[in-house]
């Protein structure tokens, strides 16, 4: 048990901010400006419900990296929920499959209005690699209504932060 | 027994001894067989069955003599469907195939013999049109409810759009195998889940906590893979390749690029081959890294969570500055890699590795006292030896119940078959053998990048591309970091795909989580789960 606890303190701290972390300092800066909009908006706290509509899961890893220590999305007031019931935001990524077509406008209306949605990568933007086809109905702006995107393939966690901020606070 | 002319060169002698045993014993059961030569599928052998009849027969031999079934495949030639299943044994593989009318495609089916073909025959089914005759599962799989079902996407006939716009209909009154009695309910769940994963769903059938019983539902991220490779260039079939499965980009662009240059009959060079084996043990290492901290965290140790996370960070990082994307997709290209390595470079990235390697160190001692750990891991989600077998089990799935198949060493490819990999194995099966053999795997994988590193040849990293003649085929076989892939590819026209079929380990190791998560408790699922961690997206294409 000591050795972990000294793990822990040897570790540190090393979710990132500017005047510590030389190597992305950008990720303290536009995580500073979201959260000025999310106490602003949202009274601190923003929750988005992450939908895998048909994507090649290389979009969710890097949604899953914004909650590692480096990024540490939560200290910016945004938080991944369970329930589309509980969500701000829908973050989808794509292209839309046929088969998760209908669970995809069920996830969307069982979230409560106000509600965003944010297309995540270039498949769920536009199509992407995998595009339109007999199973696929390509962007997800073909399927529900979409507020704002975020291109990549996949797009990198700072990627995803600057354009969660975007959706709010766009330019 | 063996023929020296089938040999080709560089074989070790007796390679072949399963092959012609098999050859020979379709002989005496009086079924008509003949090698193609010159063989247009290595590293594989092609025997081709004159009478789609004896189809069923050849199964019921490759299953008494052995063999494990890898993939199983079609191709619509016009008045003919072909279709070919590829086997494996001792390392040596062999692809039987046959021809059936298009007018009427019936076939027996492998998956009384194998149970890994079931899904895959299925799959078959429903984007071919094939009807395995005695096959024991009817219901559709890949296609759900899509109404065009009398047309069937993977014939020439069909368009890459489809032939209907409008929504595919719910899968709601697929007949799951329900239980019955008192006290036994059902537990749905998917295809949205509570996390930030990929879709699907899983019927439960259980008393109490105790699962009796679990179905898992698959196909709902099915993109049409397969057509929408039809007539792409070599350089646009990478990219599909690299999207197949996100988190085995680096996996399947290799077996794509190598089922494309054997077609073309080029060679990558020897740098090229040693930079994509640094890339695919660096791709086993992000996701091993990342999946023992989860595997942590389902059992409450976040601890162990955030730790693993920052290491992979920090690796992705490192992709991102020795190869320019994080997650290494589309650095391998028909003929070679993308990126070299420069002495600067490999110089960083022994640093870094002696860094995880201390940091690793430090985290197993901890996790290895961790008796509450422990006592979540042992025993929780057993998968046997004969499960294992019985199913194919691939990977460090297979690997966990004592089948220690691995590509890189039993069937080598450039750049494995100029250094020695180690491969570890475990017995018992459970979560925590899963564990430790993936823990062993990435302290393997460190060694064999640092081993790469240092013998890493000058030269060349890309071969000029050379279009091959239509009708070319190759295949593709790699252990990705989820185990064997296969890539089957032919060439059409203008040098561009005809087909494209990638067969990633999660076809064959989704079966293997139905029985790990029976008896243990409803809680364990996300665990055990992880445990495997099969692709979604990997296995609907």
């Amino acid at each position: 048990m000591l050795r972990l606890y000294r793990k822990i303190f040897t570790a540190g701290i090393l979710t990132e901010r500017a005047d510590l972390q030389r190597r992305e300092p950008a990720v303290e800066e536009a995580g500073a400006k979201l959260k000025a909009v999310i106490d602003r908006r949202f009274a601190g706290s923003l929750a988005i419900r992450q939908v895998d509509a048909g994507s090649c899961n290389g979009c969710e890893l890097e949604i899953h990296a914004l909650n590692n220590v480096y990024y540490g999305i939560e200290r910016f007031g945004v938080h991944f929920v369970a329930s589309p019931r509980h969500a701000d935001v829908l973050l989808v990524t794509g292209p839309v499959s046929r088969h998760m077509e209908a669970a995809l406008r069920r996830t969307h209306e069982a979230t409560a209005n106000p509600k965003w949605v944010i297309a995540v990568g270039d498949c769920g933007a536009c199509g992407g690699e995998l595009g339109t086809s007999y199973a696929s109905s390509g962007p997800v702006a073909n399927v529900i209504p979409v507020d704002a995107v975020i291109l990549g393939c996949p797009p990198t966690p700072l990627d995803l932060l600057r354009g969660i901020l975007n959706l709010f606070s766009p330019g | 027994m063996t023929n020296e002319s089938n040999q080709p060169p560089g074989q070790p002698e007796g390679r072949f001894d399963a092959l012609e045993q098999f050859r020979l014993s379709l002989g005496s059961n009086r079924v008509k067989a003949k090698w193609i030569r010159p063989n247009p599928l290595p590293p594989a052998r092609l025997l081709e069955l004159i009478k789609p009849h004896d189809w069923g027969r050849a199964a019921q031999l490759a299953q008494e003599q052995g063999w494990r079934w890898v993939a199983g495949g079609a191709e619509d030639e016009g008045e003919q469907l072909s279709v070919s299943v590829c086997l494996e044994k001792q390392g040596s593989y062999l692809v039987l195939r046959t021809r059936i009318d298009s007018s009427q495609p019936y076939l027996p089916s492998y998956a009384l013999y194998f149970v890994a073909a079931n899904r895959p025959e299925r799959h078959m089914h429903d984007l071919f049109g094939i009807t395995f005759s005695d096959h024991p599962d009817g219901r559709r799989w890949t296609r759900h409810q899509a109404r065009d079902q009398e047309t069937f996407p993977l014939r020439r006939s069909f368009p890459p759009e489809g032939s209907q716009q409008d929504q595919t209909p719910p899968d709601s009154e697929y007949p799951f195998l329900r239980a019955q009695g008192h006290g036994v309910y059902e537990i749905p769940v998917g295809p949205v889940h509570a996390g930030i994963i990929e879709p699907g769903h899983f019927r439960f059938q259980a008393v109490g906590e105790t699962v009796l019983h679990l179905e898992e539902r698959l196909g709902y991220v099915h993109k049409g893979i397969e057509k929408i490779a039809e007539d792409r260039s070599p350089e646009g079939l990478a990219r599909l390749a690299g999207r197949v499965s996100g988190d085995t980009a680096v996996g399947h662009a290799f077996a794509a690029c190598l089922a494309m240059e054997r077609a073309a009959g080029l060679e990558a060079p020897a740098r090229a081959a040693f930079i994509r084996g640094i890339l695919a043990e660096r791709e086993r290492i992000a996701n091993h890294l990342w999946d023992m901290g989860a595997i942590c965290n389902d059992v409450g140790l976040a601890f162990a969570y955030y730790q693993f996370g920052r290491l992979r960070e920090l690796w992705l990082r490192d992709n991102q500055s020795f190869f320019g994307h994080r997650l290494l997709m589309d650095r391998i290209i028909p003929g070679g890699v993308k990126v070299d390595i420069s002495g600067e470079t490999a110089c960083r990235m022994r640093e870094s590795i002696a860094f995880l390697r201390r940091e690793l160190g430090d985290l197993v001692t901890i996790i290895d006292a961790n008796s509450s750990l422990e006592d979540r891991l042992v025993t929780t989600g057993l998968l046997t030896q004969e499960h294992a077998q019985a199913l194919g089990a691939l990977g460090f799935v297979g690997r966990s119940s004592g089948q220690s198949f691995d590509v890189r060493r039993d069937a080598p490819y450039p750049p494995y078959d100029r250094i020695e990999v180690k491969v570890p194995v475990e017995q018992q099966g459970d979560v925590a053998s899963r564990f430790w053999v993936r823990y062993k795997e990435t302290r393997a994988a460190l060694r064999l990048i640092e081993q790469l590193l240092a013998e890493l040849p000058s030269g060349e990293i890309a071969t000029p591309w050379k279009g091959p003649k239509p009708g070319a085929e190759g295949l593709g076989l790699v252990e990705g970091w989820r185990g064997e892939i296969l890539c089957f590819v032919r060439f059409g026209e203008n040098g561009c795909i005809s087909r494209y079929y990638p067969r990633d380990p999660s076809i064959v190791n989704w079966p293997a989580l139905e029985k790990i998560v029976l008896g243990n408790i409803v809680p364990d699922f996300p665990v055990c789960n992880k445990s495997v961690n099969g692709s979604y997206s990997g296995h609907d294409l």
